[in-house]
Parts: structure tokens; C-alpha cells; sequence
């Protein structure tokens, strides 16, 4: 049988293509591009949270948010391990990352203000990860998906914590309840446009489903999103900032109202000062780090010789 | 208001010795947690920040459990975010070491390897402790000290033996630390703890300065001069008892880490997080 006929059996019976697989040179690179992507959001999205760290107003949370930024680059461990089975190195998307040459997720462009942005960010911004990866579990590429397996039972945890910190201020003083609100008011946009443009719009959506690395749109998706979160949100008893928002009975879905995409689009290209910082960050760590990976590997070459 | 109700176990002439115990060691695993909170995202490697994490993590642990025994040892009904968040710069027992900034890895890495050298000895002897909980307590956090010593061990070694620039700033954050290591000689004024078997080990700064002697000579790197020179303690650092971090004597470092580990707290009295 041929290379391309294997490859397409494969994804009509919808088994797993493997690292050792045949595989068109576009359905790599598409997967390099977008699992690269997912790995450097991962470690990006450490900085809103992380920077909570040291701020975090109980021991409990203190831990609990120390935990939850670990899991993070941990996340993104495995995804750089996923792509190295498509035969790229960590090192080299890093490059790519912090020359502004690959994305990651515009989300974390946007900054963590207060403590309720934690809340906001764990609530709504791993909630709509979880809405987007569980269905990436069954993708065609199997490291992705068995990737995808364990980071998503962590979000679920995330996701829950994220809910705890934002009831808790739901309940709390009014002052607490306005940073509650204030946050929800901050994320319920962003969150909702991280499943990305409209389907219309949508440029990738037909073929990525063709070959079973995406498996609903992304106006499925937010949908899923909207109506998962609603629920939660009135159990809150926060007020959602869209005043098109309602139950439509007949569609047996929540209608929404439309995002502001110019901002979106402002975001994706990474205008303004927020992605120059979180870049920063992320560079300097990594410029500072560079002596020290150095004096590792030369320990490492020297004791290699001498065994 | 009602005196303290003190704990039927604890024998009542140990329990303010026990107590300050408690929060010298509660404060020094919170207070390297907190600096090394401020790494996180900044680290040399994602695995490096992984680890700085989890370690971090097992101190907020050990200062949780330090710090409800010592509410309880009190007996004034304050919980383990009482003596986190509501006590002044003045007020903490932690060794100055770990107050020290970060600096570049070199000097956070040393300074772990400095404290967990101690902690490891200081927890491998309180297993034996007559007091309960606290010998429960050591059980546990001596085996995720092992790991954290073999950690920052290991990087110490590392540098040191790694390239002539890491041997430099290895040898400079040795040289710029060991003023600080005086506290882990020993803790003063803990002598009846000593005789009725609660902190049954004195000499935990002679096998700290074992352990740091053997890593120091298999990295390449030199003890600071000073140490020949010194005066009494054990440790050769030479800083005099009354300038200790465990008897509330502070560098000037420690105020903005408690400023900003305490602010968002002490900005909504009462309130639930
Ligand atoms: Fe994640
Ligand atoms: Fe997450």
C-alpha cells in the first residue's frame, strides 16, 4: 500500500497516526505549528498566575496556586516532548517563540489585575482550555492525544479551584464581591474569543476536521463554552457583562452577544505593551538561564568522559 | 478575654519554648517558600521551575503544619494564616539566610543548599523528638528535605565543577552567604527543649558543616577565609548570637518580603480567601 493511502486508512477508520507513521509534510507542519502553539501558551500562562504567587492571600491558596503554575510548565513539558516526535527541538521553538516568530494563546496578553483575576483566569480561562482539548484527546496524532489525556484531568482541576476562589469572594465582603465582579467583567470576552475567529472567518476549520485533528468549530466550541459556564456563573450570583445573553428555548442553547473582534484581531498580533512584556519575561529567564544549562551540559560532558 | 488553654500533653514549663520553636522553624520554611515563590517563571529551564515550585511547595506545607501546632501550642485560638500574615518583620524567628534575595541561580541555589543541609540534619534528628506530633511532622519532611538537599546539591556540584564562569558565581554566592550561616550553628536559648527530649539533637550544626565541607571540596569550591579566623561557633562564620535571625534580629530584606506576601491580607481584615 502506499505511504498517502496507509495515512488516509488510518484517519477514515479513525485510528492513531504514530511518530514512526508516514505522514504528509502539511499535516506536520499544521501539528508542529499548532501543538507548538498550545506548548508555549502553556509556559506563558504562568506569568498572570505566577506573579500571584507570592501575593496570594492564605497559605491554602498560596499552595494551591504554586501547584497549579507547575502543572502549567509541566503542560508544556509534555507538549514540547510531543513535538520532538515530530522531530523539533524544545530549544529551537523557544527561539521561535521569543523572536515573536510562533504564537501562543492571546488570552495572556491580557494582565491579572487582582486576586479575583486568579479566580477569573483558573474559572474561565482553563475552563475554555478544557472545552477546547478534551475533544483534541481523540487527535489523529497520538502523542498529542495521550498528551492531552493527562493535561486535561488537570485542568478540571484548575478549573474547579479557579470556581472556589471566585465563590468565596462571591460570598464575601462587598468589597470582595465588586473584585468578584470586576474580574468576571475583565475575562467574560477573552475567554469566550479564545476558541478564536468565527467559523465564517475561520480559515484551517474544514481541513484540520478532515484529518481529525480538530473535531467541532469554533463556533461549536464557544457555544459548549457559554452554555457550561452560565450556569455556574448564576450560581455565582455575578452579573454577566453581555445584555444579549438569554436561554433561546428553541435552539436548546444560550444566545451571546458578538465579541468585539477588532480587539481580538489587535491581540493576535500581539500589539501593545503586554505581549512586549510577557516576551520579556520570558526571554530574560530564559537569556539568564543560559550560563547555567551551559555549566550543566560541560558537568555533564566531563563526567561522561571520565566514566 | 480568657488565659491560654494550654494542650494537657505538653508539659506547661516548655510552652513557651516550645512555641517559639515552632515559629522559628515555621518561619524559616515560609520565608525560603516566599522567595523562592518569587522564582517561579523565571527559572533557568521549565524543569527548573518545576522544581523550584515543588519545593516551595513542601515548605508552605511544613510551615502550615509548624505553624496550627504552634496555634495549638499557644492555646489563643490563631491559625496557621495568624502567624503568616499578621506578625511584623520584628516578630519572625527565620535564620537571615533565608530572607536573602535571589540574586542570579548561583545565590538562590547556594542558599538552598545551605538551608537544606540544616533542615535535612534538623529534621533527621527531630524524628527522635518525645514530642509526638512533632517527631510525625519530621517523618514526613525529612523525606522531602532528602530530596530537596540532593537538588540543590546536585546544581551546587554542578556549577562548581561546570564551567569557569558557574565556578565564579558559585564561589562568589558561597563567599556573599556565609556570613549567614551562623544561625544554623545552632538555635540559642533552646536548652530545656534539649534536656526533656523535645529537640533531642545539639549538634546538628556540626553535621551541617560536614555535609557542606564534603559538597563544597566535590564542587571544586573553597570555604570562605573567614572560616579559620572565627570565633567560637562550630560553623567558623563568626556573626555574634545577639545579631541571630532566630532571636528576631533581621537583614533589611525581610520587611518588603513580608510587605508583599502580607499585603492583599492585611488590606481585608477578616475576610475569607
Ligand atoms: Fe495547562
Ligand atoms: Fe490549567
Amino acid at each position: 500500500m502506499e505511504a498517502q493511502d496507509r495515512f488516509d486508512a488510518i484517519i477514515a477508520a479513525d485510528e492513531r497516526i504514530e511518530a514512526d507513521d508516514w505522514m504528509p509534510d502539511d499535516y506536520r507542519s499544521t501539528l508542529i505549528r499548532q501543538v507548538a502553539q498550545h506548548a508555549h501558551s502553556e509556559i506563558i500562562g504562568m506569568q498572570p498566575e505566577g506573579e500571584w504567587i507570592p501575593r496570594a492571600p492564605s497559605l491554602r491558596r498560596k499552595a494551591i496556586l504554586t501547584a497549579k503554575v507547575q502543572d502549567e510548565a509541566g503542560h508544556g513539558l509534555y507538549l514540547y516532548g510531543a513535538t520532538e516526535t515530530l522531530g523539533v527541538e524544545r530549544a529551537d521553538l523557544l527561539d521561535l517563540l521569543h523572536s515573536r516568530k510562533q504564537k501562543y494563546s492571546s488570552i495572556f496578553n491580557y494582565p491579572a489585575l487582582t486576586w479575583a483575576d486568579v479566580g477569573a483566569i483558573g474559572w474561565l480561562v482553563d475552563g475554555a482550555a478544557i472545552t477546547n482539548q478534551v475533544p483534541l484527546c481523540r487527535c489523529s496524532y497520538g502523542p498529542y492525544g495521550r498528551a492531552m489525556v493527562r493535561v486535561c484531568k488537570e485542568e478540571s482541576f484548575h478549573q474547579r479551584q479557579g470556581f472556589q476562589i471566585m465563590l468565596t469572594l462571591a460570598e464575601g465582603t462587598d468589597e470582595q464581591k465588586a473584585m468578584a465582579q470586576g474580574a468576571l467583567d475583565r475575562w467574560w470576552w477573552p475567554s469566550i474569543m479564545m476558541f478564536g475567529p468565527p467559523d465564517t472567518e475561520s480559515v484551517h476549520n474544514a481541513r484540520n476536521m478532515a484529518w481529525g485533528i480538530k473535531r467541532y468549530t469554533n463556533d461549536e466550541l464557544r457555544q459548549n463554552f457559554v452554555d457550561m459556564t452560565i450556569p455556574q456563573a448564576e450560581l455565582l450570583g455575578l452579573t454577566m457583562p453581555d445584555p444579549d445573553l438569554r436561554w433561546n428555548e428553541e435552539r436548546g442553547h444560550y444566545d451571546y452577544g458578538e465579541p468585539d473582534w477588532e480587539e481580538f484581531m489587535q491581540m493576535v498580533r500581539g500589539e501593545g505593551e503586554m505581549p512586549a512584556q510577557r516576551i520579556r519575561v520570558r526571554k530574560s529567564a530564559h537569556d539568564d538561564g543560559a550560563w547555567v544549562r551551559e555549566a550543566a551540559e560541560a558537568y555533564a560532558q566531563k563526567h561522561e568522559a571520565a566514566a | 478575654m480568657t488565659g491560654p488553654d494550654l494542650l494537657p500533653s505538653l508539659q506547661p514549663s516548655l510552652q513557651p519554648s516550645l512555641l517559639t520553636h515552632l515559629l522559628r522553624q515555621g518561619d524559616r520554611a515560609l520565608v525560603l517558600a516566599q522567595r523562592l515563590g518569587q522564582v517561579i517563571t523565571h527559572a533557568p529551564e521549565l524543569e527548573e521551575d518545576m522544581a523550584i515550585a515543588n519545593i516551595s511547595l513542601d515548605l508552605i506545607g511544613q510551615a502550615r503544619h509548624l505553624y496550627t501546632y504552634a496555634g495549638e501550642v499557644e492555646g489563643l485560638g490563631h491559625d496557621e494564616n495568624h502567624f503568616a500574615y499578621w506578625r511584623s518583620a520584628e516578630e519572625f524567628l527565620n535564620p537571615q539566610l533565608v530572607e536573602q534575595p535571589n540574586g542570579d541561580f548561583a545565590v538562590t541555589i547556594v542558599r538552598q543548599f545551605f538551608h537544606d543541609a540544616y533542615a535535612l540534619h534538623y529534621w533527621e534528628s527531630m524524628e527522635a523528638s518525645s514530642d509526638a506530633t512533632l517527631a510525625a511532622l519530621a517523618a514526613r519532611a525529612r523525606k522531602e528535605t532528602a530530596f530537596h538537599l540532593r537538588h540543590s546539591q546536585g546544581w551546587v556540584v554542578r556549577l562548581g565543577d561546570g564551567t569557569d564562569e558557574s565556578h565564579r558565581r558559585a564561589q562568589l554566592a558561597i563567599d556573599s552567604l556565609w556570613r549567614f550561616t551562623s544561625d544554623l550553628a545552632s538555635i540559642p536559648d533552646e536548652t530545656e527543649l534539649h534536656d526533656s527530649g523535645v529537640v533531642p539533637d545539639s549538634e546538628v550544626g556540626e553535621r551541617w558543616r560536614d555535609t557542606v565541607v564534603a559538597a563544597l571540596a566535590d564542587a571544586t569550591l573553597d570555604i570562605p577565609a573567614s572560616t579559620s579566623t572565627s570565633t567560637g561557633t562550630s560553623t567558623g562564620a563568626g556573626t555574634d548570637m545577639a545579631s541571630s535571625g532566630w532571636q528576631g534580629h533581621h537583614s533589611s530584606h525581610l520587611g518588603p518580603l513580608l510587605e508583599e506576601l502580607q499585603a492583599l491580607t492585611r488590606a481585608h481584615p477578616g475576610a475569607e480567601w
